[in-house]
Formats: structure tokens, sequence, C-alpha cells
């Protein structure tokens, strides 16, 4: 497991991806480490989600290159694919018939054979990943019945299951209430750095992003506009030229870096 | 193991309604006729060859047609898929009409591989169809249920313009049969029309029952599915065309039957869950089940006549179908 420590799993070049004809994203180029926790940020329409679903070939096409390990994405099939990436979208309002049990044990998939029924490890990954997350009391709860928060455990929990190096969130704390973020955003870490998966999250709390990634990347307009520490994005000029807006700053309470707060609200 | 006992009692009526029906009837026939002491010549023959491949034939096209539903349900994350609302069954009607048409007149009747014209035409007819919903559906991004229901009906309408416009180019008796075709039928001739459908239904549920993983998967979105490894363009035609295949094969025998695709996999959803894995089967067994049960009606309620089935089926179906629709909104909406 440290030997692979600095490989780089996701290289993209001269990324540019079109639907229809709005261009979503513009030569994009950036690589990720292995285990490493980058956080994506930026204005909303700026591409961030379609980047990730690219990188895990929902959508296919596009011009220049997107390397998992090495490999070009189109290369890999959908089941390959699997299991070396994998998406978690956002808990919102969308709805399963399944129980937690029976939706965890769907991220299985790429390691079930079409004939073969469910096995002993099968089992054995879906309450691993259901203790990790702190969902065991729920296993046999519906999906409808749960909060967004629970929800977002769930989602997760089945990426785990799946035994992905990589997990690309879809703004993971945006429905959810204080609580439930900071829930999240320790399991994010914790999976980060015990389990040794490589984290990226697309997200609109900068004071999350700082506090949990080890860098940041920011698309606007489907280009990327700044990529660095933490520490670098927590100034006025660097975030007013992602958002085109003016930014407070006060220092963190516990750790002393500078996060950001809302103004006061104008008449 | 709750699902595994509900699967077996369904297993358990389904072959209890396949040798009981055959023996109602305007002529009752028991047991004893059949074999030993009160054997009757005639109601052995009726028995064998009318009453138990009618039998046979409802079954087959009630689990494929209820299969089909399911997969539609899936693939349309919508409870109100199914091939009659999707105008599936009109595409496959269509392709008949022309069939019995173009064969009448040219008086070149074909078969391919030792199956039908009928057959055949009626399968295209499903493909071209299920290919025009799905496109129209996909044209505006999102599955929402109007843009569904609107693009299915749109299908309906078109292709029975075309069966109207086969019908008036038709002659009196030609089209008189179309119409009685088209209320959904068993005239069934013997053992050779059960061989008509079984192939068609054994085809696309042998593709449904290998396909139940990637089903479970279509049921929590494309994304999802494709994230988890499913290779969902393939997996999708592949259901397109199991549907098809038992779509057309069905259509063409017995005409469109409708709502038995809505009314089994619901009410086995209510049994067993979502989980294809108990789903599929319990499906099959209630659909088979219940065109059976609805046929045996269609034959006696008004015997010696008969009742179209497929008016039956739209009797018991199409409440069944508002009420879907008016409870749909306000629960849990998906499949």
């Amino acid at each position: 497991m440290v030997t692979d420590l600095d490989e780089n799993i996701i290289e993209i070049e001269g990324f540019s991806f079109a639907i229809g004809t709005k261009q979503i994203l513009k030569d994009v180029s950036l690589t990720i480490r292995s285990r490493e926790y980058v956080s994506i940020i930026g204005p909303n329409g700026a591409g961030k989600t379609t980047l990730l679903k690219c990188i895990d070939k929902i959508y296919s096409g596009g011009t220049g290159t997107i390397k998992i390990k090495g490999r070009p994405v189109e290369n890999y099939s959908q089941l390959e694919l699997a299991k070396i990436v994998s998406y978690v979208p956002q808990a919102d309002g969308r709805q399963f018939p399944f129980t937690v049990h029976e939706f965890v044990m769907m991220g299985r998939y790429p390691h079930l054979s079409p004939f073969s029924s469910i096995r002993q490890e099968d089992e054995d990954a879906v309450n691993a990943s259901l203790s990790k997350t702190g969902i065991e009391e729920f296993a046999d709860r519906h999906l409808w019945t749960l909060s967004s928060g629970e929800r977002q455990k769930v989602f997760i929990a089945a990426a785990l299951a799946q035994e992905a190096a990589v997990l690309l969130l879809d703004e993971p704390t945006t429905f959810l209430d204080y609580k439930h973020q900071a829930e999240i955003q320790n399991l994010l870490r914790r999976i980060n750095l015990q389990s040794g998966k490589t984290i990226v999250s697309v997200t609109h709390d900068i004071n999350c992003a700082a506090l949990a990634s080890d860098r940041i990347l920011a698309i606007k307009e489907g280009s990327i506009v700044f990529r660095g520490k933490p520490k670098e994005v927590m100034r006025g000029d660097v975030l007013e030229k992602i958002y085109d807006k003016k930014f407070l700053f006060t220092k963190h309470p516990q750790t002393g870096l500078d996060i950001v707060v809302p103004e006061e609200v104008e008449a | 193991m709750r699902k595994g006992v509900i699967l077996v009692v369904l297993l358990v009526l389904a072959i209890l309604a396949l040798v009981i029906t055959p023996m109602i009837g305007m002529t009752k026939i028991s047991v004893t006729h059949l074999f030993g002491s009160g054997f009757e010549e005639t109601k052995s023959t009726i028995f064998w060859d009318i009453r138990i491949p009618r039998t046979c034939t409802a079954f087959l096209a009630g689990a494929a047609l209820a299969l089909s539903g399911m997969a539609l349900q899936a693939m349309f994350r919508n409870p109100l898929a199914t091939p009659f609302t999707l105008g599936v069954s009109s595409g496959a009607s269509f392709g008949a009409a022309m069939y019995m048409i173009i064969a009448v007149k040219s008086g070149m009747a074909f078969a391919l591989l030792g199956i039908s014209g009928q057959s055949v035409f009626a399968f295209l007819g499903s493909v071209i169809a299920i290919v025009l919903v799905y496109g129209l559906t996909r044209a505006k991004r999102g599955f929402s249920t109007a843009t569904m229901l609107l693009a299915g009906v749109a299908v309906s309408f078109f292709f029975s313009s075309l069966i109207l416009f086969v019908q008036y180019i038709s002659d009196f008796a030609q089209s008189y049969r179309i119409i009685r075709w088209l209320m959904g039928d068993f005239d069934v001739t013997g053992f050779r029309t059960v061989l008509r459908v079984f192939p068609f239904a054994l085809g696309g549920s042998a593709i449904v029952f290998l396909l139940t993983r990637e089903l479970n998967l279509l049921t929590t979105g494309d994304e999802l599915a494709a994230s988890r490894g499913v290779a969902v363009k393939t997996v999708k035609k592949m259901l397109f065309l199991a549907t098809s295949l038992m779509v057309g094969g069905v259509v063409a025998v017995c005409g469109p039957i409708g709502f038995v695709g809505m009314v089994a996999p619901h009410i086995c959803r209510l049994m067993v869950g979502h989980d294809h894995k108990y789903l599929a089967t319990a499906t099959l067994l209630f659909g088979g089940m219940f065109l059976t049960l609805c046929d045996t009606l269609a034959r006696t309620l008004i015997a010696p006549a008969e009742i179209p089935v497929g008016v039956i089926t739209a009797l018991l179906g199409g409440p069944f179908f508002v009420w879907l629709l008016i409870r749909g909104s306000s629960e849990r909406g998906l499949v």
C-alpha cells in the first residue's frame, strides 16, 4: 500500500468536453496522486460535476486525455473502471426503493461474476463498510425513510463496498445540517487517512475544503483557474478572481488558519 | 425467508391455475372424464386440443407481457411504463396488421426459420416503437412521468393512425379480423399456437433473468449504475431487444392485451419488494396466472359467446392505472 503513495492515479491532459454546442470543460489539465484529498471549488455551472462524470466515464467523449493509473479511461470497460473509481452522487431528493443493505450490496456489482451468487466475502465487505460509516443500525431500513445526512452515509458506504481506490464525491455536504456536515467531513478524512482512499470532492464550502484537503483546485467557466494548498486559496484576491465577489476573512479559533465569514446583509 | 415462501406459494398457485382452468368452461370437464372410468372421447379432445393449448398460450402471454412491463419500469424508472402505455403494443400491432394485409394481398405469406412472418413484423414494429419512445423521452432530459407518458401517447397515436389506414385499404373481412384481433384474443388452434409464442417468451425472459442485477442498478439511475460498472448502453439495448421479442411475439398471436404489464409487476413489488432477483420470478408467475384467469373469465362469463380478453384486462387495469397515477405523485415516486 505504501509503495503507491506518490503514484499519479488520475492524469488529465488538455481535456475539453461539450454537451451539444455548449462547451463545458476547456483544456483542463490536472494530476491527482494516490491517497490525496483534493477539493474542487468554483461557481455554479463551472463544470465541476461534469469533470467528475467524465473521470468516471459516466459521460464519454470529449477531446484530450483522461488517464486512470496510466491507462486512458476509454480503454477501460465500465466494469474494470468501477474497480478503481466510484462516483458518489448528491444526496438530493432522489429516492430508491431498496433497503440500506440491498443498496450497499449493489456496490459489490463489479466483483460479482454474472452467474455467481453473493459470497461470504461480499457480505463481509458490505458489513465492513456499514460499520466504517457507522450505519449498521440502519441496515434493514428502507432508503426513503432516511434523512439526507443518513442517505449520504449510505452512498459512501456503497462506494466503499465497491472497493474502489478513488471516491469522486459530488457536493457531499450540500443538503445537510451542521451535525451531518461535520460527520461526513470527518468520515471522508478518516477514509482518506485510514483506508488510504483517494478523495476528490466537489464542494461549495470553502472553509471545509480548506480544513480537510491536501490540495484545492478551482474551476471557473470550464477552466482551472487556481491550484494550490488550502492556505493559498484563503486570500481575498484569489477568491475574488474565482467567484467575482469580495470575501471577508477571520482566523479560525482552533487552527489559526484564515477562514471566510459571511458579510453583513445589505438592506 | 419470507420472499422464498411467497415465491413457492405463487408457483403452487400458478400450477393450480394451469391445471384447474382448462376444466372450467361451457363443457364441464373433470379428471374422471379424461382418465379412467368416465372417459369421454369428445371431452378429452376439448381438453387436450383446445383448452390446454389455450391455457398455455394465455399463461405464456401473461408472463411475457408482465416481464416486459417490469423491465420497462426499471429502465424508465417509472411504474406507469408498460408495453401498452409506451405504445410498444401499438407498434407491434401495426407490424402485424401490415403483414396481414401484405400477405393476403400479395399471397406471399412467409416464415423465417419456422417463425411466422406476422411475428417477425410485430417484433420489428415493437423495436421501432420502443426506439421512438426512448428517443423522445431522452430528447427532453430527465425521465419525468409527464414526458414519458406524452411520448408514449404520441407513439401510440402515430401507430393507431397507421393501423386505421391499413384497415381503410383492406376489405371488409380483413378489416373485421383486424378489429377483433386488436381487442386482444386467444384464437388458439392447438399446440401450434403455443409454439408460435413460446420461442419469443423464452428468449425474452431468458435475457431479463440474466440481467436482474443490472435491472436493480438501473432502478437507481443510469449514472449510479454506470459508476458501479454496468455497461448502461449495452444493457439497455439488450433489454429493448428482450421487450420487443416478448411484446412482438405475444401481440402477433394474441393482439395487444393491455395492462398485464402494469398490474402484475406492481402487485408483485408489494409482495416481494423491489429486488429483481425475486421480483422477476414473481412477476413471471403472477403475470401468467393473471392472464390465465382473465381468459377463463373471458370465455365463461357470457358463454357460449366470448368476451375479448383485452376487454377484461382493460376493465381491471384501467382503474388500477388511475390509482397508481394518483398515488404515485404523493408517495415515494419511482418504481
